[in-house]
């Protein structure tokens, strides 16, 4: 019976897109993923989802980010495995270049998956 | 105060998830760029504005010599529309995705009205203001379109309203030159840096 409830309580935490570097997955049902979650990874996630690849720089522009504060949680989305990092020299000039990986494709539909599930069951519900 | 707690729950994770996915929209929508500016093809479009600047050097008349970047305005266009539609496929970008129809839409209105003020002009006989007009208008569209695209192409727009102002103040003196100036050099000058630094 345990076996069983926790395998209900897993399923569903899949379906949001969560990653197995979250630190609660598989604990609590339909649980939000809490790395996508966050709103600059979200952020960052999302713009680069419709680019092919954004520098350093520009993401800093696009999201109004301070370098610390971009540098901490693109490091979080790397590690996941969402994002991919790439450190080149353009003129002598340090450059870092981020990709979405289709891992990280995967969690940003996940969590879009959940958001437009929880306006259909409140729709639904009223 | 439970119950309404309960019952208010829903709803505002509800306005959460809306919010939620406005930000997604509004950031994706920050993120993007009109990417598909040809920097070759502004190159093209450079030559064959000193192309015309010398053909049109050779014409007597006010009026042959602005039927000569009438003529030239027609090929540019279809050379630019050629080399958008070229990177445009190479890059794997949709043309008809929501930041080209901006790029476009905001390029279209200046561009139209220069149309529309170059007959009126032409039928006044006022042809002298029409280069000035020409380099205002163009320069004022790349700005505007410019605002969703890479960072030069904002700048070449201002660059060309400038040079516009500059010519309608001269005017009628060095007209000839002004065109070569901006649709010629502009185009040759923007056109390199962003082959260069935005694949081609």
């Amino acid at each position: 019976m345990a076996a069983k409830s926790r395998a209900r309580r897993a399923a569903p935490t899949e379906m949001g897109g969560s990653h197995r570097s979250e630190p609660q997955a598989g604990t609590k049902p339909a649980r939000l993923n809490a790395l996508v979650h966050a709103r600059m990874r979200l952020a960052i996630l999302s713009s680069l989802a419709v680019t092919r690849e954004l520098s350093f720089s520009e993401l800093k522009r696009h999201l109004e980010a301070s370098d610390g504060n971009l540098s901490l949680h693109a490091r979080k989305l790397e590690e996941a495995g969402y994002i991919e990092c790439e450190k080149l020299f353009e003129k002598r000039i340090p450059k870092t270049i981020y990709r979405i990986t289709a891992a990280g494709r995967q969690a940003l539909d996940g969590y879009l998956s959940h958001m437009e599930a929880i306006i259909q069951a409140t729709r639904a519900g009223s | 105060m439970k119950l309404k707690r309960a019952i208010s729950a829903p709803v505002g994770l509800a306005s959460q998830a809306q919010d939620n996915l406005r930000f997604i929209r509004e950031t994706m929508s920050r993120s993007v760029q009109f990417t598909a500016v040809p920097g070759w093809g502004m190159v093209g479009i450079g030559c064959s504005a000193v192309l015309a600047y010398l053909v049109a050097r050779q014409q007597g008349a006010t009026s042959a010599q602005l039927a000569v970047w009438v003529a030239e305005s027609l090929l540019a266009a279809s050379l630019g529309a050629l080399a958008i539609f070229r990177k445009a496929r190479r890059e794997g970008l949709l043309l008809s995705h929501a930041v080209s129809r901006r790029f476009f839409l905001n390029l279209a209105p200046p561009m139209v009205a220069g149309g529309l003020l170059t007959a009126a002009l032409w039928k006044a006989g006022n042809l002298q203001v029409i280069p000035g007009m020409w380099l205002l208008l163009y320069g004022t569209g790349v700005f505007t379109g410019g605002a969703f695209s890479v960072k030069p192409v904002p700048m070449m727009g201002l660059a060309f309203a400038g040079l516009g102002g500059l010519a309608l103040l001269s005017a009628p003196l060095f007209q000839q030159e002004f065109l070569l100036a901006g649709f010629g050099g502009f185009h040759l000058i923007f056109g390199t840096y962003i082959a260069r630094q935005y694949g081609g």
